[in-house]
């Protein structure tokens, strides 16, 4: 935990300053009315984030998870619009991401591919197979029973946010206090290392693949009862969102280092900072840029502080 | 004519001398043998006369001349070429663009003359041995062609002295007979040759002198050539390069026969034994040995002559594919490190791969990677087990660190390597292998490894000790056995005379390393 603490602590600071600057300049975004759909737009992002930041820290990456997205989103979308009850719906769109991250991770483990040659195909293939069966058509009247979190209801916006933190909470605990965290953290760093003390390295790819992909389902389901429709080229981008959320959290693009309190900070920064654009009158063109420069900043930081790598 | 000379030459890498005061000096015409066991200095010496390390003391000359610092470049310059044993060409360019990347100036708007570079490769190549398309990729040539593609290379570039560093130690016969009749021809035409070799044969058919390395320090140069250096002095030089005061502080073989007690116990239960056996992935054929409880079993052998090999296997590495392992009267497999690991096995790996320790993870998780089971009961981290864990190794082997959650990649060497030992003691083996266990270590920390290896059989664990430190091994095992090529071709008892050990490895004749009429020292 204390590790966890310090590598999130920068992530933290800069957080804490936008939000004091915030505070002064902009209290209305802290009222329940801007806060609740803000924590509920953020949800969705933050659950694929946790999935990401495992990955990462197993030395691997996958740039495919906005079709996935968009694949589990339309699928609920589908479900859902036949008459299908939300509590079979939702596992269904947890298992359809698990299938389709359990593909990336047996082509990356089984074949040895590298993971971002992997899912850039299948990114590519996902999109392009929505396009076919959907040619554009948004799913549209989701029934209204759908919407038991949904849009304007309040109550219904925290516990899509208090969903998305137990995800992260037990995606935390998990990494720290099973052995499997340890696996994910030591196949991460020194892969070779790690086979002689019987790590099964290859397994452990495999796992955090079809993780990352089941995350991604649930939170397209957490997505989808914002709605009352559904568009297939949704999560576009969503790759590069919590790429960045992770590096700015602390994770290392070379693997064996992160956690998942730096990971949520980092997903709450890249979130708060186009409303806080807003907020100060800054034209929204500087968002893009400030989120750039955000990440540079923190993965030059955590260079600078890893000590001991092991070279090849 | 001397065309190259290093004059008192040293070189300490941290507190691990490599060179003291070496001497050598290479004739134009003349192939001069450098011998040394492993750790002699040989390739540090190489690494100076190249450019590629810069001397801490000592003068390299040039034709007579010093040259104040030597880089890589420069060397090329002065003529100074050496061949690799794994050459370093460019994979996916052809060999005539790799000569042409060598020997052409680097001018990034240089143009590409593709037939030039052709006809020149064709021609250098063709002095070199031949056989070999100016057209292939580098990258599809196999390894003795490769070496052809280097020995062009540095007839290119108009070498006057060649360094060749084990150059056959990789090839088939026929290749090292045309590399052999190529190093003639090369010294008729007034090259000056530095030929590094474990093959003795090879350097007494071969060299004209010889330089023997011992400790980094140079111990003879000796006349040679063919008809001039017959068995006897094949004997000589293998005492010269051998021969040196034992370690201080062990006097001894310690025999767990007699540790302290007084009660003698012929024959110790037996730990592991190894039948026949064989893994073509690591090249190790028909081993058969027994790993005696409480005894240390030293294994000896060049590197690269497959005893990392036999400790992949145990480890479950790299699983036998022949063979077969014994444990309580049974049959037993290692056929992954989490079965070896369940059947007691607890292999170190070399300071190579840091010994196996996580750098980016803490002490605590390190030491407890192995033994998941007692960190980890009912599959939850049970965080109190694991600081007491962490807690008691960290004591027991005085591990020096600022505490058990300090990342493994900021402590010392040293203490990296106690932490991957206390890794392995945590899972209570019964068969601990030890690669190369105080390589590049300095005399305080070897002296206290030694203690802690003792320690380790006195308290019944059977040790499997791989080193390429012959004195060593040879005090510190009870039983030896020597590896050369891949296969298990002598066993001694320890204590024995290094020289006759050393002729086992080198696959030289024991009765030739000894004259006649001399007795064991």
């Amino acid at each position: 935990m204390s590790t966890d603490l310090r590598r999130a602590r920068p992530v933290a600071l800069v957080l804490g300053v936008l939000a004091v600057i915030l505070a002064v300049t902009a209290p209305g975004f802290f009222s329940r009315a801007q806060l609740a759909p803000f924590l509920a737009g953020t949800a969705p992002v933050l659950v694929v984030a946790c999935g990401m930041a495992v990955l990462m820290v197993t030395r691997e990456v996958d740039v495919s998870v906005g079709s996935q997205f968009a694949l589990c989103s339309v699928l609920l979308g589908l479900l859902l619009g036949e008459g299908c009850p939300p509590a079979l719906g939702i596992p269904a769109a947890v298992a359809a991401g698990a299938l389709l991250g359990a593909v990336n991770g047996a082509l990356a483990a089984g074949l040895r591919l590298p993971g971002l040659v992997v899912t850039l195909g299948t990114l590519a293939i996902g999109r392009e197979a929505l396009r076919w069966a959907r040619e554009g058509r948004f799913v549209q009247d989701l029934p209204p029973s759908v919407q038991w979190l949904g849009l304007g209801q309040s109550l219904g916006q925290w516990a899509l946010a208090l969903a998305a933190l137990a995800v992260a909470t037990a995606v935390s605990l998990g990494l720290q206090g099973l052995m499997a965290g340890r696996w994910v953290h030591a196949a991460g760093s020194d892969p070779a290392a790690a086979a002689t003390v019987g790590v099964p390295v290859r397994r452990v790819t495999f796992g955090a693949f079809t993780l990352l992909g089941a995350l991604t389902g649930l939170a397209a389901a957490l997505n989808v009862a914002r709605f009352t429709d559904v568009d297939p080229k949704t999560g576009a981008g969503l790759e590069m969102q919590v790429i960045a959320a992770a590096l700015i959290g602390g994770v290392s693009i070379e693997g064996g280092r992160g956690g998942i309190l730096g990971v949520s900070l980092g997903v709450l920064l890249l979130a708060a900072l186009s409303p806080a654009l807003v907020f100060l009158g800054i034209p929204p063109e500087w968002e893009r840029v400030l989120q750039g420069a955000i990440v540079l900043a923190s993965v030059a930081g955590g260079t600078r502080r890893a000590p001991g790598r092991p070279t090849p | 004519m001397t065309v190259l000379e290093a004059r008192g030459v040293s070189k300490a890498f941290g507190q691990v001398a490599a060179l003291r005061s070496a001497d050598l000096r290479l004739e134009a015409g003349q192939v001069h043998g450098l011998l040394g066991e492993n750790g002699a200095g040989k390739s540090t010496l190489v690494g100076i006369l190249t450019g590629l390390q810069a001397p801490d003391s000592g003068v390299v000359a040039v034709g007579g001349q010093p040259v104040a610092r030597l880089t890589p470049g420069s060397a090329r310059a002065l003529g100074i070429a050496c061949i690799h044993q794994q050459p370093a060409l460019v994979p996916d360019l052809s060999v005539a663009e790799n000569l042409a990347l060598r020997l052409d100036p680097p001018r990034a708007l240089g143009r590409v003359r593709r037939d030039r570079w052709r006809s020149r490769a064709l021609d250098l190549l063709e002095r070199a041995g031949g056989g070999v398309d100016p057209d292939t990729e580098a990258g599809a040539l196999p390894l003795p062609l490769r070496q052809r593609v280097e020995i062009a290379c540095a007839l290119g570039s108009g070498a006057r002295v060649l360094l060749m560093d084990e150059p056959t130690a990789s090839l088939a016969r026929p290749d090292q007979e045309r590399l052999l009749a190529l190093v003639r021809s090369l010294r008729a035409s007034e090259v000056a040759i530095l030929y590094i070799s474990h093959r003795l044969e090879e350097v007494a058919a071969l060299a004209d002198r010889v330089t023997v390395l011992r400790d980094g320090a140079t111990v003879a140069t000796l006349p040679a050539g063919p008809g001039r250096s017959g068995p006897h002095d094949v004997a000589g030089w293998v005492r010269l390069m051998i021969d040196r005061d034992p370690p201080a502080g062990h006097a001894a073989p310690a025999t767990a026969a007699d540790r302290g007690d007084g009660i003698v116990d012929p024959r110790p239960p037996l730990a592991l034994g190894l039948r026949a056996i064989g893994c073509r992935a690591v090249g190790i054929q028909d081993v058969s040995m027994d790993l005696p409880a409480g005894r240390i079993t030293g294994l000896a052998g060049l590197v690269g002559s497959g005893r990392t090999g036999l400790a992949r296997i145990l480890a479950g590495l790299d699983p036998a594919d022949a063979g077969t392992l014994e444990m309580d009267g049974r049959k037993v497999h290692a056929r992954t490190p989490a079965e070896a690991i369940a059947l007691g096995i607890a292999c170190l790996p070399e300071d190579r791969r840091r010994h196996g320790v996580i750098c980016g993870m803490s002490v605590a998780a390190n030491l407890a990677l192995a033994s998941p089971g007692r960190v980890f009961p009912g599959g939850w981290l049970r965080a109190q087990a694991e600081r007491d864990l962490a807690g008691h190794w960290i004591r027991a082997l005085s591990i020096r660190t600022p505490g058990p959650a300090a990342e493994v990649g900021t402590l010392s060497g040293g203490n990296q390597q106690k932490v991957a030992l206390g890794r392995w003691l945590a899972t209570s083996p019964r068969v601990l292998v030890l690669d190369e266990p105080t390589q590049g270590v300095d005399v305080g920390a070897k002296a206290e490894i030694h203690r802690i290896i003792r320690d380790l059989a006195g308290s019944g664990m059977a040790i499997l000790l791989i080193s390429s430190d012959l004195p060593e091994l040879l005090s510190l095992s009870d039983h030896l056995h020597v590896f050369r090529a891949g296969r298990c071709v002598a066993g001694f008892p320890g204590g024995s005379p290094a020289d006759v050990v050393m002729a086992a490895a080198l696959g030289v004749e024991a009765a030739v390393a000894r004259p006649p009429g001399e007795d064991a020292p």
